[in-house]
């Protein structure tokens, strides 16, 4: 666990400082993650090791969102706006855009890549 | 009444410690946690959005500002860091069907990427909303630092942006299910995809509760679109508001 979030620090480190010191337009712990992907294709050794911890993380990764989710709907009542219009044109937008990417990617998937049918699945998404 | 006054004095001394934010932050997410699980994990509870609104009710009852809240909840705040380097390793770990699926989900990327921009803008103008409301909304497909980003450098109200991106990934995580069975869409590689691109980290969130594997294929998506949105929104916003404008 503790060599876990050790590599987990240390690629945020790398990826805090390359987003830092180039200015790209993109958070450090996501290019640490790209890092960090691109790491563990060299090495499997380390993907067993990182798996266990990573992985009981990410089961509740919804509760790291509450904190800044929470500051954001405290302030969400300062925010003027045109509510309706807002409300229509996230739900709608989110939607067509979900029916979008999934449409367009089994529009591109070969029959090879198919998938033999993903295992019955009772709690989908 | 002496009781009274007793237990306010230690709920000062408590509300002034980073302790009380860190156990409210826990213990509801605990409780949204339960009727999550005893709604058969529907995504329609949505623990996310049930533990945001138990901890704002609990400080607009309470009177507890933000700022003491968060000198408790910024643990588990400084986490999100290091669990979004840690979406690396499921994705490694599906790193053979994401060589076998290339180009459906670099065409799914594109396609989502340019589609939540646009559907985002255009809606928002045709409904009458300010140039300024339609910066804030084009980015809100990308992870909230990226998307602030964004609306910022381009006259947008962040503040606004991060309220948008919220929503974005609650709505996404609690639609997505109804959207992909009407579309009989079965493939965890699609459905997780699809739900990165659209509803970045909270979307990703919910399917890490569905299986790993769409957990694997969401922070994919959420990572690629992230970097692809910081691209590509910076000149794609203006050129639509122009379009409709004209």
């Amino acid at each position: 666990m503790l060599i876990t979030f050790a590599v987990l620090l240390i690629f945020q480190c790398i990826g805090e400082g390359l987003s830092f010191v180039l200015h790209l337009p993109v958070p450090g712990p996501v290019v640490g993650m790209l890092l960090l992907f691109f790491a563990l294709l060299f090495s499997p050794a380390l993907l067993r090791q990182l798996e266990a911890t990573a992985t009981e993380l990410l089961r509740h990764l919804s509760l790291l969102f509450v904190p800044a989710g929470v500051g954001i709907m405290v302030s969400a009542g300062s925010v003027q706006g045109h509510w309706v219009g807002v409300i229509v044109a996230v739900v709608v937008s989110t939607v067509i855009t979900l029916m979008v990417t999934a449409a367009t990617m089994r529009f591109f998937i070969s029959d090879s890549a198919r998938p033999t049918k993903d295992k019955t699945e009772e709690r989908q998404s | 009444m002496n009781d009274l006054s007793q237990f306010g004095r230690i709920w000062v001394y408590l509300a002034g410690s980073p302790l009380l934010g860190l156990t409210l932050t826990l213990c509801a997410y605990l409780v949204a946690f339960w009727v999550y699980t005893r709604c058969r994990y529907s995504p329609l509870a949505n623990p996310v959005a049930i533990t945001i609104a138990l901890i704002t009710l609990t400080l607009n009852v309470t009177g507890m500002n933000y700022h003491d809240y968060f000198s408790g909840a910024q643990f588990i705040h400084f986490l999100l860091g290091p669990a979004t380097v840690a979406l690396a390793i499921p994705m490694a770990r599906q790193l053979p069907r994401v060589r076998r699926s290339f180009a459906p989900l670099l065409a799914g990327l594109f396609a989502g990427s340019v589609t939540a921009i646009f559907s985002a803008v255009t809606i928002i103008v045709l409904m009458g909303g300010s140039y300024q409301l339609a910066i804030s909304m084009g980015p809100k497909s990308a992870t909230t630092p990226i998307a602030m980003g964004i609306s910022e450098k381009l006259g947008g109200l962040p503040a606004l942006t991060a309220v948008l991106v919220i929503s974005t990934g609650i709505v996404g995580a609690v639609l997505a299910r109804f959207i992909f069975n009407w579309m009989r869409i079965e493939s965890h590689l699609i459905r997780g995809f699809a739900l990165g691109v659209t509803s970045h980290g909270i979307g990703t969130a919910r399917a890490f509760q569905v299986s790993p594997e769409m957990g694997a294929f969401s922070g994919l998506g959420m990572g690629l679109n992230g970097v692809l949105t910081a691209f590509v929104a910076p000149w794609l916003i203006p050129i639509v508001v122009r379009l409709l404008e004209s």
